[in-house]
Formats: C-alpha cells, sequence, structure tokens
C-alpha cells in the first residue's frame, strides 16, 4: 500500500514545520536562563548519558521502572520503523527491503517484538493509572488519570495497532517480503482471511492514514507536554551536574545586582531544561520527608512550578517584560509557595532517586537565597539564628570564650602550625550543646589512645557556616567561609577531623569553591582507619549497648557516600554488624534537622524525627547510633515525644569509647 | 521632619572579663556589637520613616572604629549617619556625653526639623540609663523614657503618645513634639538587612563630626567634663558551692534534700 506521496509530502513538511516551531519556542523559553557551563568532560558526561539514559539505570531501580525500560527500548527500536515509514510515504522506493534479506527480516522482526512489548507495557500503565496508581503519581495540579496521559498512552496503543493492521493486510495480499519474520501481523492477516481483497485494501489504507496522522499528532504533541520528556531526558543526563549537587553555586556580590532567584529567569538554562525533562513520575515526591509528613513541600511540584511560570512568562521575559505569574507568592499553579521552600531538609533523597538527574534541591536553595537575601522573608525564627552565626559564630549565640569548655576535664593542645598533624574541628554543636560535647569528650580520648597527634582551634574556632548556606543566607556564609579559609591557611592547616557530618561536607567540597584543599575525615572514617592499621587497640568488646541499629546522616552518606566506615567501626567494635533500618544507605530517610530546619518550628504535618525514630523501632532495637549531632538532637527528641526512652542514642566514637574502658 | 537614633557601640559583655589585677576590662579581643537596646531604637526609627515619610539620621559617638555600628544602621536603612569623633571627647561620662550629643542634634536642629529623639533604655557597658534623658534636658526636649509601645504619633500635630513599661505597670503618657524617648525591647522586632543594602552601606560615606564642628568648651567635653570617677572594678566573688546528698546512690533522698532547699529559701512554694 502507498498513499499519494505528493499529498503526503506536504503533511509531512507542515508536521514537521509545526514540530520545530513547537520546539524552537519551547527551547528559546529555556535559553532566557543564566549561563552554566555543563559541557565539559566530554567523556564522563557521554558515560552518564549511556548509564542513566539508555541504560536506564535509576528508571530501572523500581520494579514499574522495568514497564518504562521495556517503552524506551521499544520505542528507539521503532524509531527505525517509523523513519522508514516516514521516507517511504514520500519516496516509495526507499524502503528498508533494499537492505540484505537477512538484514531487513531480522529488522522486521524486530518491529515485531517490540510494537507488541509497547502494546502489552501501556495496557499496563493504563492499567496501573487507572486501577493500583500509587499516591506520588498525583499532585495538586496533575493527577494520575490525567487527560494528558491517557492521551499519549492511547496514541501509542492506537500505532501499534495500526502497524500491526497495515502489515497483516500486506501479508494478506501477498504483498509484504519476509513474511515469516512477522509473527503477530501473520496473526492479523489470518484474521482477515474471510475479507475480500478490496476490503482488506481499503483496511491496509485506513491504517497506513491512521498510523501516519497518529504519529504525527503524537510527534506534535511531544514539546507541547510532559512528554517533552522523550526529547529533553537523554540531554538533561548527559548535562547533569558532574560534582554531587550537594554544593551550591558561589554568588558574585556586586551592587546593583540581585541575588538568588526571585523570577524564573534568573535560574540557569539548565534548571529550565530540567523542568522540562521532568516526566512526572513522582519519585521524589515518593522519598522527600518533607512531603511524606505532610509539608507544603513537594519536590516535583517544584519543578513543575517552574515549568508552568516559565510557560507563563518566558514570552513576555524574552521581550523585556515583568513576569506577570509570580514565582514565589500564594499557592497557585506555577507558584512556589514560601513555606514549600522553608520545609526542605536538603537531604538529598529528591536528587538521589530522581532517573533523568533532574536537581530539585539546589532550585529550592536558590529561592530561599532570594527571599533571605533580597526580601528578607524568612520564618521568624531564623532573625535571632541569622544575628547570632553572624555576631557569634554559633547559632546558639553563647560567647565564643566558652567554645573550649568541653575540655575542662581534659588536656587539649592547640593546634601548632608545622607541629600538630590533624586539626580536630570540633564545630559548634560539640562545643555548645551539653549532650553533644560527650561525643566531643569521646572523640578525644579515641584519638588519644591511638596516638594522633591533633590539636583544637580552642577560642578561635569559627561556625563552618553550613546551615547558612543551605538557609540561602550565602552573603554571611560567603564572609564566614572567606574568615575560615584564611584561617586555615594562616595556621597551615592540612588535616582536618571533623565531629559533624555537617562540617565535613561543608569543608571538604563548600570551601574547595574558596580554593581550600585539605584532606577532611568524618570521626568515623579516621577511627575506622585507626582500628584498621592497628593504632587504635581496643580494651573490650562493647556488649552492654544491645542491639544497635545505625542511622545514615544525609550528610555523610548521599552526599558524600560514606556508608561503610560507621558501620565498619560498629561492627569492630561490638563484634558483629549493626542492624539496618529498612531505609538505608542512599534510601535513609532524614532526621529532620538539615538545611537549616535544626533552628525552625516545625508545626505542620508530622514530625520528621518521629517518622524516623518510629521506623527504627520496628527492628527493635536498645540503641541507635548516629553520627551526626542533628540526628542525635532529634533521635532523642523523637523518642522522648514517643515515651520510648529507653531506647539509647549513641555516636559510633562513645561506642568506641566504650571499649577503650578497662573491661 | 528628622527622625534621630542614637547608638552606641559597646564590647560584647557577655564576653568581657574584669583583669583582677589592674581590675579594669580585659578588652583584647572582645568584639563589639551595637547596643542591643539601641538596634531596637534604630528600627522604631525606621518604622516612623516607613509609615511618615519622614528622614531618619543615625548618630553615634565614639572612637573611629565606631563607624561599623553607623555602617550595620545603613545596612538597615538610615538615610545619614553621623560619628561623632574626637580625641577630646574621649574619657567621657554620661554628663560630657550628652554635652557632645546634644550639640550634635541642636547642629541638626538648625539644619531641618527634628521631630524625635530615639535611645535605648541604656547601654550594656555602662548599664546607667543617663545619656537619653541628659540629651533631652540639655535639649529641651520633652522626655519619654522606658517605651515599650508608641501609642500614637502625629507629626502634623506635632504630639506623641506612649505607653512607658514600669515595674509591674504601664503607664501611658503624651508630650507634644519634639520629644525624646527611650525604648525596651519589648517595642519591636528589629529588621534584618537585604545584600543590597549592605553593599551600599560599604560604600556610603559616613559624616564626621569633631569638636571643631561642634565648638564645645573643652571643659565640658570627655575626661575634664566628666565629674565621675572610677574607683575600682571588680567582679563579684561567687561563693563556692557546695554538694548535698548522694544522686548517684540515692536520688531519693537527693531530691528531698534539694525540695527542703529550695522550700527554705522560698524559690519553691508547695
Amino acid at each position: 500500500m502507498t498513499p499519494n506521496p505528493v499529498v503526503f509530502g506536504v503533511i509531512l513538511v507542515v508536521a514537521f514545520g509545526l514540530f520545530a516551531l513547537s520546539c524552537y519556542r519551547r527551547f528559546s523559553l529555556a535559553a532566557v536562563g543564566k549561563p552554566d557551563d555543563r559541557f565539559r568532560p566530554i567523556g564522563t558526561r557521554i558515560w552518564n548519558m549511556f548509564l542513566y539514559a539508555f541504560a536506564q539505570k535509576r528508571v530501572a531501580q523500581r520494579p514499574f521502572g522495568l514497564n518504562h525500560v521495556t517503552l524506551f527500548w521499544a520505542f528507539l527500536v521503532l524509531v527505525i520503523a517509523n523513519g522508514e515509514f516516514l521516507v517511504r510515504g514520500v519516496f516509495p522506493g526507499l524502503s528498508i527491503y533494499l537492505l540484505p534479506a537477512p538484514v531487513f527480516k531480522l529488522l522486521l522482526l524486530a518491529f515485531e517484538v517490540v510494537s507488541l512489548l509497547a502494546l502489552v507495557a501501556s495496557l499496563i500503565a493504563m492499567a496501573r493509572r487507572l486501577f493500583f496508581a500509587p499516591p506520588y503519581l498525583s499532585t495538586a495540579y496533575v493527577k494520575a488519570t490525567s487527560f494528558e496521559a491517557f492521551l499519549i498512552l492511547f496514541f501509542i496503543i492506537v500505532l501499534m495497532l495500526a502497524y500491526f493492521g497495515l502489515h497483516g493486510a500486506e501479508i494478506a495480499l501477498a504483498r509484504q517480503q519476509g513474511a515469516d519474520w512477522m509473527p503477530v501481523s501473520g496473526v492479523v492477516a489470518r484474521l482477515l482471511g474471510g475479507v475480500g481483497p478490496e476490503g482488506v485494501e481499503s483496511f491496509a489504507a485506513l491504517c497506513w492514514w491512521v498510523h501516519a496522522i497518529v504519529l504525527l499528532v503524537f510527534m506534535n504533541l511531544l514539546p507541547l507536554t510532559k512528554h517533552m520528556h522523550i526529547l529533553t531526558a537523554i540531554p538533561n543526563c548527559y548535562l547533569r551536574s558532574i560534582d554531587k549537587p550537594n554544593t551550591q553555586p558561589r554568588e558574585e556580590f556586586r551592587k546593583g545586582e540581585s541575588f538568588g532567584v526571585g523570577q524564573v529567569d534568573q535560574f540557569t538554562w539548565k534548571d529550565l531544561i530540567d523542568s522540562f525533562s521532568c516526566t512526572e513520575c513522582g519519585r521524589c515526591q515518593d522519598v522527600c520527608p518533607a512531603a511524606i509528613t505532610g509539608k507544603p513541600l513537594n519536590p516535583r511540584q517544584i519543578i513543575h512550578a517552574i515549568k508552568s511560570n516559565l510557560l507563563a512568562n518566558g514570552e513576555g521575559l524574552k521581550r523585556g517584560e515583568k513576569p506577570a505569574l509570580p514565582l514565589i507568592g500564594a499557592e497557585a499553579e506555577g507558584t512556589n509557595t514560601e513555606a514549600a521552600l522553608w520545609s526542605c531538609t536538603t537531604c538529598g533523597a529528591c536528587l538521589e532517586v530522581c532517573p533523568v538527574l533532574i536537581e530539585q534541591m539546589p532550585k529550592i536553595i536558590k529561592m530561599r537565597r532570594h527571599l533571605v537575601e533580597m526580601q528578607v522573608r524568612f520564618p521568624e525564627e531564623l532573625l535571632g539564628v541569622f544575628e547570632n552565626f553572624e555576631g557569634r559564630s554559633n547559632p546558639w549565640g553563647i560567647a565564643p570564650a566558652e567554645r573550649t569548655k568541653w575540655c575542662t576535664t581534659m588536656n587539649v593542645k592547640t593546634f601548632e602550625k608545622g607541629t600538630t598533624e590533624y586539626l580536630f574541628y570540633v564545630g559548634c554543636a560539640g562545643a555548645f550543646d551539653s549532650r553533644q560535647k560527650q561525643v566531643t569528650v569521646a572523640i578525644a580520648t579515641i584519638l588519644d589512645a591511638a596516638g594522633v597527634s591533633w590539636g583544637t582551634l580552642g577560642k578561635d574556632e569559627k561556625c563552618c557556616g553550613d546551615s547558612l548556606r543551605r538557609l540561602g543566607n550565602e552573603y554571611v556564609f560567603d564572609k564566614m567561609a572567606q574568615e575560615n579559609v584564611k584561617l586555615f591557611r594562616d595556621k597551615g592547616i592540612t588535616k582536618v577531623i571533623t565531629q559533624c557530618p555537617h562540617c565535613y561536607s561543608t569543608l571538604k567540597n563548600d570551601y574547595r569553591q574558596y580554593g581550600l584543599e585539605v584532606e577532611v575525615l568524618h570521626h568515623g572514617q579516621l577511627i575506622e582507619q585507626l582500628l584498621k592499621s592497628g593504632k587504635l587497640r581496643l580494651n573490650r568488646q562493647v556488649t552492654d549497648l544491645g542491639k544497635i541499629i545505625f542511622h545514615d546522616s544525609c550528610y555523610l552518606g548521599r552526599h558524600n557516600d560514606v556508608y561503610d566506615a560507621p558501620r565498619n567501626v560498629l561492627a569492630t567494635a561490638t563484634g558483629k554488624a549493626p542492624v539496618e533500618f529498612s531505609r538505608n544507605r542512599a534510601n535513609s530517610f532524614c532526621c529532620g534537622a538539615g538545611g537549616g530546619r535544626m533552628w525552625m518550628e516545625e508545626l505542620v504535618g508530622s514530625r520528621v524525627n518521629v517518622a524516623r525514630a518510629e521506623e527504627a523501632l520496628k527492628e527493635t532495637p536498645d540503641t541507635v547510633c548516629v553520627a551526626c549531632p542533628y540526628c542525635m538532637t532529634m533521635f532523642m527528641d523523637a523518642f522522648k515525644d514517643l515515651d520510648k526512652e529507653r531506647t539509647r542514642v549513641r555516636d559510633v566514637a562513645e561506642v568506641v569509647a566504650e571499649g577503650l574502658r578497662q573491661g | 521632619m528628622l527622625v534621630v537614633a542614637c547608638i552606641k557601640q559597646v564590647p560584647d559583655t557577655t564576653q568581657v572579663k574584669i583583669d583582677p589585677v589592674t581590675n579594669t576590662l580585659v578588652r583584647e579581643g572582645v568584639p563589639f556589637i551595637i547596643n542591643p537596646f539601641d538596634i531596637h531604637a534604630l528600627e522604631e526609627a525606621l518604622r516612623i520613616r516607613d509609615r511618615f515619610g519622614c528622614r531618619v539620621t543615625a548618630i553615634s559617638m565614639g572612637p573611629p572604629n565606631a563607624e561599623a555600628t553607623l555602617r550595620k544602621a545603613l545596612s538597615l536603612g538610615v538615610d545619614e549617619a553621623i560619628l561623632v569623633s574626637d580625641r577630646c571627647f574621649g574619657g567621657a561620662d554620661t554628663l560630657a556625653t550628652s554635652n557632645v550629643l546634644a550639640e550634635a542634634i541642636r547642629r541638626l536642629v538648625k539644619r531641618e526639623d527634628v521631630g524625635l529623639v530615639i535611645c535605648g533604655k541604656q547601654t550594656i557597658d555602662g548599664d546607667t540609663a543617663q545619656v537619653g534623658p541628659g540629651i533631652a534636658t540639655r535639649l529641651g526636649f520633652a522626655q519619654l523614657t522606658l517605651v515599650d509601645r508608641i501609642e500614637h504619633f502625629d507629626p502634623e500635630k506635632r504630639v506623641i503618645r506612649v505607653r512607658r513599661k514600669l515595674e509591674g505597670r504601664h503607664e501611658i503618657v503624651e508630650a507634644p513634639l519634639p520629644a525624646l524617648i527611650t525604648v525596651v525591647r519589648e517595642l519591636n522586632r528589629p529588621r534584618y538587612p537585604t545584600v543590597p543594602m549592605r553593599l551600599q552601606a560599604l560604600e556610603t560615606q559616613i559624616t564626621v563630626w569633631r569638636n571643631q564642628n561642634l565648638e564645645l568648651d573643652e571643659n565640658t567635653i570627655g575626661l575634664k567634663g566628666s565629674p565621675t570617677c572610677v574607683n575600682r572594678i571588680f567582679s563579684p566573688q561567687r561563693e563556692k558551692g557546695e554538694i548535698l546528698g548522694d544522686g548517684g546512690k540515692d536520688p531519693d533522698g537527693a531530691a528531698r534534700l534539694l525540695v527542703e532547699k529550695l522550700r527554705s529559701k522560698d524559690l519553691l512554694v508547695v
């Protein structure tokens, strides 16, 4: 069956013209964004694209993802089939049958198989949306049963049916080469057995035109719907952040400029492409501690709002007009609420699961920056905290002279340039929080027992500024980071032990932007090394803490990939591996205190720390082991709330210090 | 109308220690901050400006490094910052200080209509609460001290009515403008500077007035003009505590003992 090549040629040109126009319009909207270098190094990027786009690494991590993997690979194979179909529609002589017979026969078989798989996968996807849609598939603005989703699935099903119909008719008319290799179309041909040749001919023509028109309409719908991801997801994997997005980009503080992101064109172009790449699969929503505990934040919604806002304002912004729809403001499609932005714990769970590597959390920080730096709009409890950080370099506003109070019970040396090997960076919690001071003493005891050369900065130690940066107070963070980097350089510090994963990540990753290259170790990592090398020998096996469960801190685990060190330390000290949470390692669930949430009230929904503590209690532990001061506070508070104070909370270092006591 | 906010740079007193030998403040390494009460004075001046559209001048007497305090005021949005600084102002007590500040404000009065002067109720270093009233007296302004709420302010009819926070009661008083008020922390919640304002403040010129501008008699300013003399400064000795009972072995007994002790001192009423 060949249509009228001229008529179809005209249709094809119009369809591709419209498609190109829509694509141009969408991509030119993304061009309103600020510059961002996302093209080097090419090798790594191509590998990422292969791994995450073509191999669908993250998609396949969930059982239902296999359905998508099937559709994705079916689509890739069918690009050949459909390409040939369109070319042949205009130039009937150009077809796969020009290829050697074994090749085109194999192709025909492949088309048959993947078309059938795509048909089944689409039906399953429809059934899932209709009958067993998980809650994370819906948001306030996009439902699991959205018309758009069904229209696209319907189109795919029609395309596959038309393909089989067309080729079945061709087989019935004995015009199909390689018919033996087309089992599904063969079935259709047999079904057409009772129909006369004219009827089959008309049926073939109908299938051809249905296939052609649906294919071209489908193509034209792509740039206009969430199926834009078919065009942008693969490049998005290429353009991903090469470093883990645990560090926010620096801001340059020049007069006359605006800071943070308060309107959509202040995002980078990559941020905007991110919003086009979102498939609305809802996985980020499913793992977000804020979303799960009923907070107004939903990371998927943040991305959707950016896209909606860009679509509403983009054309105007290109003409230099002011945006009509606010990016941050009252609840509306295309607008993020302040409450949503302040709910983020920056735990990075969304970043860990997004199949197309969208960077949700960094966008939230960018908008927080605008609220803090330009609007001075933030939860009122942060005002005092900001003043304390800036005035006294700690969140509580305690006099810096009291930083050394924890070491009244032991002889602690000050870091001496040239003689001391390790700086023990105690951190604000380690120096001021009464419970955490016990951990500080435990670490100091361990360092002494292992004969490590170490010292502290004493009263001169300053806060690292982690909370400030995650809260969007970049201006003050910037000042503190510069002071700290200068201090570290002046003192000739090259190796640092931190007590807190937040200090760890900030010194290791954020300060690199300020040119500080030092070896930073979390105390869990150093203790592991000391135990392994035999420098640290325990006097007894710690058995009195009972069943121990280990909780991964977000800034140690997900943000820095340190998972094994604290587990190994616990295993050595207690003689057995710690029990695991059902969500552990990269899938760990935040304690609720990161991203500056430690200093904010949690008044909406249920409490994140209680949710995590309840998850711990399911494993009936005697002791919850942590490696972070925030996690410790959050667990202790949660156990108080749950009236389960008998469950102990211990830092990894405290368990090891127990092992140093004479049996 | 111009609203003047008087601010002072003070050592962060929670970090001040007294040298036991010389009986003087150990100032080395102690950070300076804006006097906490003065932040509320500044905030109230800015609120009045935001509401009535007047201008705000922040004024501070102190050494050249007190400029940092005025920069902070600029970052919060004052229209003008004046540093009253001269060696001969040094060593001033509250009398000499109010002489200088009153004269500085008098210069502003000559220039424009000063309707209101706002001071913190006291500084955290001297804690005398005398400078505000001293300025009002020397300027002949009505003085309303310890203000925790401005009930009414009318720049047209030139009247102010405030609530004063006294011990165990409030007092509502009214005065004609120009007036001077001293404020307590409950009056308002200070604002936080935007980054553009901070950057702007770094570049804004701070006016410096010396005694050649104010032309005060040298006997009324600085150490010479200060009748107050400090005999001795010392940290009060704290009695060493004693451990009663044995909380480890007999927690019930220790708790009973604690309750008894607290009761005997009327700290616990059961």
